[in-house]
This record gives C-alpha cells, sequence and structure tokens, in this order.
C-alpha cells in the first residue's frame, strides 16, 4: 500500500509522455501510471504463477478429493461408492488406528526430553571451552543424516545378541533386552533414537537463541548478587521462549508423521502392534490392503489433528508471551 | 560469594569449564558411536559381526565390503536416481521460488499479500493427507514406478525457500528496484542483474537445506518406486536392509548405509558454516 505512494511520485516526473494534449498533467501521470503496473502486474502474475499453481493442482486438489474420498469405500482403482460417515464410524471401533494413534502420542515424550538436553547442551557450548566448534558439529552430524541409514543402524544396534547397546550396557552387567521385538522397550528404543536424532538441531537453535540475550542483561543481573541458575531463569529461559514455542511446534508437526524408522525398524507395526504409528497405519490401509477411502478418512484425521495442535500452541504463545512483557 | 572469594573466580571457572568438557566429550561419543560402530561394522567379516565376546575393531579390515556392494546391490543406480531427483528439484525450483519471492518482496500485484499467506498456509498441510489422492492422480497418468511424480509436484517452488527469500528480500530497499524499472530495465534483467547477486547466499542455504531433505526423503519414494533400478537410494538401502538380514550380510548392509550418508555427510562437512548459520536462522526468524 505505501509503495504505490512512493512510486507515484518519481514515475509522473520521469515518464510524462500522455497522449493526448488536453490531458492534465495529472491525467496523464496516471495513465502512464497504470501502464506502467500493467505490465509489472502481468509480470509479478508469471513469477508468482509457478508456486500458486502447483499449491493448487498439488495441495488444494488433493486436500479437496481427500475430503471427499474418505466419504467412499473406494480401492483406489474402481467407483467410488459414497457411504457417508462410515469410514469415520469405522475409525472409532478399530482397535488398531486407537492404537497407532496411542503410540504416536506415546512418542512425543520425547520431545520435553529432547529440549531439556538441548538446552542443558546449548549452556555448555555457550561457555569458553576448547574445541567446542568440533563438539558442535559432532551433535550435528545425526542430524543430517540420512534418517533412513540411521533407522538401519539403530535396528541391528537394538539387537539383543550382537546390538551395539546391549554390548555396552553388558560392560556394566546389565543384561539388556532385545529392545524391538519386546512391547515394553520397542517404544522407549525408538524415543531413545529419535532424542540422539534430533538433539543438535534444538542444541542450535538455542545456542542461537542463548547468543542473542544481551550481556548486559545478565551483568547487570550478576551485579544485584542474581547466581547462575536465577540469572538462567529469569532472563536467559524467557528470552529463548520464541524458540522453545518454535521447536515444540514443529517437533509435535513432525511428530505425528512420524514413520521412517517405524517402518524400516519394525516393519510388521512392532510386537502386538506396539510401534504402529498412524501415518504408518495409514500407508498400510491405503497401499497394502488398498483401502483407499478408509485410509483417506485417517489421513484428514491427522490433518485435523495437525492443524489443531498448531492453533492451540499459537492460542497459548500468544498469552504467554503477553505475560512475560 | 565468600565460598567464590575463597577460591578464586578464575579457578572456580576453569573447574566448571574442566567438568562441562568432559561431559560434552562424553556425549560426543555417544553421538557419534552408532555411526562409528555402522563403519567397523562394513569392515567386519560376517562372522565378526557375530562374536561373543564382540570384536569391536576386525582383525583385518574388509575393504572389499565397499566395492562388492556395487555389483552386489543396486546401489549405483539408487546414487543416480537420487541425483537426477535431488539435483533436477532443487535447480529448477530454486529458480522458481526465487522469482516468486521477488515478486511477492518487490512488484506491485494486487492480492499479494493473500497469495503469500495462501501459499503459507499449504505448510499446514502434512504430506500424509495429500499423498494418496496425489498417488492416484499421478498413477492416471502412468506415472507410478517413476521418478516424476517425486520431482514434477517440487519443480513449482518451495515455500519455506519463498518465505525466507522474501524475508531476506525485505532488507533490500524498494527504491533501487523502482530506479531500475524507470531506467526502463525489463523484470527478468532487474531480477537477473540486481536482485540473484544480493540473494544469492540466502538461495545457496535453502539451496542445500533442500537438497539435503530431498536425499534424505523416504516415504514419498517407497510409496512410487517398486523396481529396483529406478529407486532411490534411500529405499535401495532400506530394500538391503531387509534382503540382506536373511544372508546376515550385516557389512554389506552397514556399508552400503555408510556410503548413502556419506554425501550429505562431506556437505555439511564443507558448508558447516553456512548450513548452521541458515538453518539457526531458520528458526529464530521462523
Amino acid at each position: 500500500m505505501t509503495q504505490t505512494a512512493s512510486i507515484s511520485a518519481p514515475a509522473d516526473k520521469s515518464r510524462p509522455a500522455g497522449p493526448g494534449p488536453e490531458l492534465t498533467p495529472e491525467q496523464r501521470a496516471k495513465q502512464a501510471n497504470r501502464r506502467l503496473h500493467k505490465s509489472e502486474h502481468r509480470w509479478a502474475l508469471a513469477f508468482v504463477a509457478p508456486p500458486v499453481v502447483g499449491f493448487l493442482l498439488f495441495t488444494v486438489y488433493p486436500v479437496v478429493f481427500a475430503a471427499y474420498a474418505s466419504l467412499t469405500s473406494w480401492n483406489g482403482l474402481g467407483p467410488m461408492t459414497f457411504v457417508g460417515l462410515d469410514n469415520y464410524t469405522r475409525l472409532l471401533s478399530d482397535e488398531y488406528f486407537r492404537t497407532s494413534l496411542w503410540n504416536t502420542f506415546f512418542y512425543m515424550i520425547g520431545i520435553p526430553i529432547g529440549l531439556v538436553l538441548a538446552m542443558l547442551l546449548a549452556l555448555a557450548l555457550n561457555r569458553k571451552i576448547p574445541g567446542r566448534t568440533a563438539l558442535r558439529t559432532i551433535y550435528y552430524v545425526p542430524v543430517i543424516s540420512s534418517l533412513a541409514a540411521i533407522a538401519i543402524v539403530w535396528q541391528f544396534a537394538y539387537n539383543g545378541d550382537f546390538g551395539l547397546v546391549n554390548q555396552v550396557l553388558s560392560w556394566f552387567g546389565v543384561q539388556g533386552p532385545d529392545w524391538l521385538a519386546n512391547t515394553a522397550t520397542v517404544k522407549p528404543a525408538l524415543i531413545l533414537m529419535a532424542i540422539w536424532k534430533g538433539l543438535g538441531y534444538s542444541m542450535l537453535l538455542y545456542l542461537a537463541a542463548i547468543q542473542s540475550v544481551p550481556s548486559s542483561l545478565l551483568e547487570a543481573a550478576a551485579l544485584d548478587g542474581a547466581n547462575a541458575f536465577q540469572r538462567f531463569r529469569s532472563i536467559t529461559l524467557p528470552m529463548v521462549r520464541p524458540v522453545t514455542f518454535f521447536l515444540i511446534v514443529t517437533n509435535i508437526i513432525a511428530g505425528s508423521q512420524i514413520f521412517t524408522e517405524i517402518n524400516i525398524m519394525t516393519p510388521t507395526g512392532g510386537p502386538e502392534f506396539s510401534s504402529a504409528s498412524i501415518v504408518w497405519y495409514i500407508v498400510r490401509q491405503a497401499f497394502r490392503y488398498q483401502q483407499m477411502g478408509y485410509a483417506t478418512a485417517m489421513s484428514i484425521v491427522l490433518g485435523i489433528l495437525v492443524f489443531v495442535i498448531t492453533v492451540v500452541q499459537f492460542r497459548l504463545n500468544r498469552r504467554n508471551s503477553f505475560s512475560i512483557e | 560469594m565468600s565460598r567464590r572469594n575463597s577460591m578464586g573466580v578464575a579457578a572456580q571457572n576453569r573447574l566448571v569449564n574442566g567438568l562441562v568438557l568432559a561431559v560434552l566429550i562424553l556425549g560426543a561419543v555417544v553421538m557419534i558411536a552408532p555411526l562409528l560402530w555402522m563403519f567397523t561394522t562394513a569392515i567386519k567379516t560376517k562372522v565378526e559381526v557375530f562374536a561373543l565376546p564382540p570384536v569391536w575393531f576386525p582383525d583385518v579390515p574388509q575393504w572389499d565390503t565397499f566395492t562388492r556392494m556395487w555389483s552386489e546391490a543396486p546401489i549405483l543406480s539408487g546414487f543416480r536416481n537420487s541425483i537426477i531427483v535431488a539435483g533436477t528439484v532443487t535447480v529448477v525450483g530454486s529458480i522458481t521460488s526465487s522469482l516468486a519471492a521477488f515478486a511477492l518482496a518487490k512488484l506491485r500485484l494486487p492480492f499479494k499479500n493473500a497469495i503469500f499467506l495462501g501459499l503459507l498456509s499449504g505448510l499446514m498441510i502434512p504430506f500424509p493427507t495429500i499423498m494418496i489422492p496425489q498417488f492416484v492422480m499421478f498413477a492416471k497418468i502412468g506415472w507410478v514406478d517413476t521418478l516424476l511424480p517425486l520431482i514434477v509436484p517440487l519443480l513449482f517452488g518451495n515455500i519455506i525457500m519463498i518465505f525466507f527469500l522474501r524475508q531476506y528480500l525485505e532488507s533490500v530497499p524498494d527504491s533501487i528496484v523502482e530506479a531500475a524499472k524507470i531506467d526502463g530495465a525489463s523484470y527478468l534483467q532487474i531480477f537477473r542483474v540486481m536482485i540473484l547477486p544480493m540473494i544469492r547466499p540466502a538461495i545457496a542455504a535453502q539451496f542445500i537445506l533442500w537438497f539435503m531433505a530431498i536425499w534424505n526423503d523416504y516415504l514419498a519414494p517407497i510409496l512410487y518406486l517398486n523396481t529396483e533400478s529406478r529407486q532411490t537410494l534411500q529405499v535401495v538401502i532400506a530394500n538391503l536392509n531387509v534382503e540382506f538380514a536373511t544372508q546376515r550380510d550385516y557389512p554389506l548392509i552397514m556399508g552400503a548405509s555408510f556410503v548413502a550418508l556419506l554425501p550429505i555427510l562431506v556437505v555439511f562437512l564443507i558448508f558447516q558454516r553456512q548450513i548452521i548459520e541458515s538453518v539457526a536462522l531458520t528458526g529464530t526468524k521462523g
């Protein structure tokens, strides 16, 4: 809006070439402007068109299609039979769906644990210690590593007899279980791996945030007699709150879609379905059993879930940031 | 206060730093151990992998794992396919994204902000929600078991990249773009001569992050790619994991997985500073 005002001033000086001599300079300027704008609009539209077309074609249309398909009985190839809300009522009584939903939420226990560890790590790496750049790099390596490769290694590392985890535990005289084959240990094992993989990312964001906390604030607090813990609680922690918020939201959104490690490490959904996630179950229903209508209904539920979580988080955050200021 | 004085602040600081360093090194060992173990397993013999007590480092490193895997598993075609997908998408997609970011940040267009917000809203839709309709769409035109469904949708641009480039361009004063317009430069010229050199570092950073994400993608490729020679590297190693586990050929599985993450690891180590900076920016500006 303000840009329009700023252009019209130089434009009518440099482009006074209006067609009719009977026009006032102002009218001529307006006309020239309009012509200029029209060509600008066209180019701008051409530049914006690809993402907009892509968005309509590969996001909006599929969402609308999914919403309809979720109301049908459909194998993906044959005709779609409209069945109303049948798929959704079926979800309510589907034990496997409930279990996979529960598992997916259970995995999110790892999020707060990971964030606390990442914060401690960032505080440690913020100190003037030798080799901290190298340490930062090492902690970040799992983040950039392919999840498929990581899942393969960890699957073997969790092997009861020959896995790295139990071999290390045996040094301390602990006989570890066959991690991925036990209902009690499969989820904690996957959570542990997820924390290991994501730690470097959260650490990096916290480190950047901590370093942007003005040191004058911390020094002033120290002069006032605040100890390190008090300074952390009342200055650093509130200052890095936006990062915490960002990490929680992105982790929950990513966590609700957990699939790769589940599919690779526990290809059958784990003992007694104890590791299956929502997306894993959707993929199975859609591409193994050709229950496309039913699977889309689940995917719509997942989409709504992600949407609600995002909205709730933003609401909560708004309230919180008011209380700081 | 009194304790600190009696001990000396500097001495105490040094003690704390020493302790912190010890903990950090221990943590770093935990972080790197699975990857080192992957590597040492790759150069063990099949027998050593299952030896009890465990063999930590093989007596005779079996380097041939890294040569035999190219003929025993479709790793070469996996590399080729991953490069085709990630390369095409990031090159073309970066061009479309930066042009769109330029228009959204610096050109006049009715409903510009509405368009931008609309595109952003797409970020809230998880891929699993749209993957089934997309799959059916591509199945109808016969693209299943080709790389096209992994490439084509992404050529239209990446909203995350658009978001960051647009933000980057906010710091460029409108007046220089206006001046160029008045001088009669075409919009493509303005983009190429003025905007592109300015946003190049931002494009490079986003390019690398995007390339890594596509290289490491697993869900979309396993939905579409059935034929071995058409699979991307991540699907290839995931299938090896199933196939060769029955033959107990863990050296090969670990070797192939190691090779699969090596390119990205090397890129990361080379462009470490830029990557870390742009990731930190993502979190604080996002």
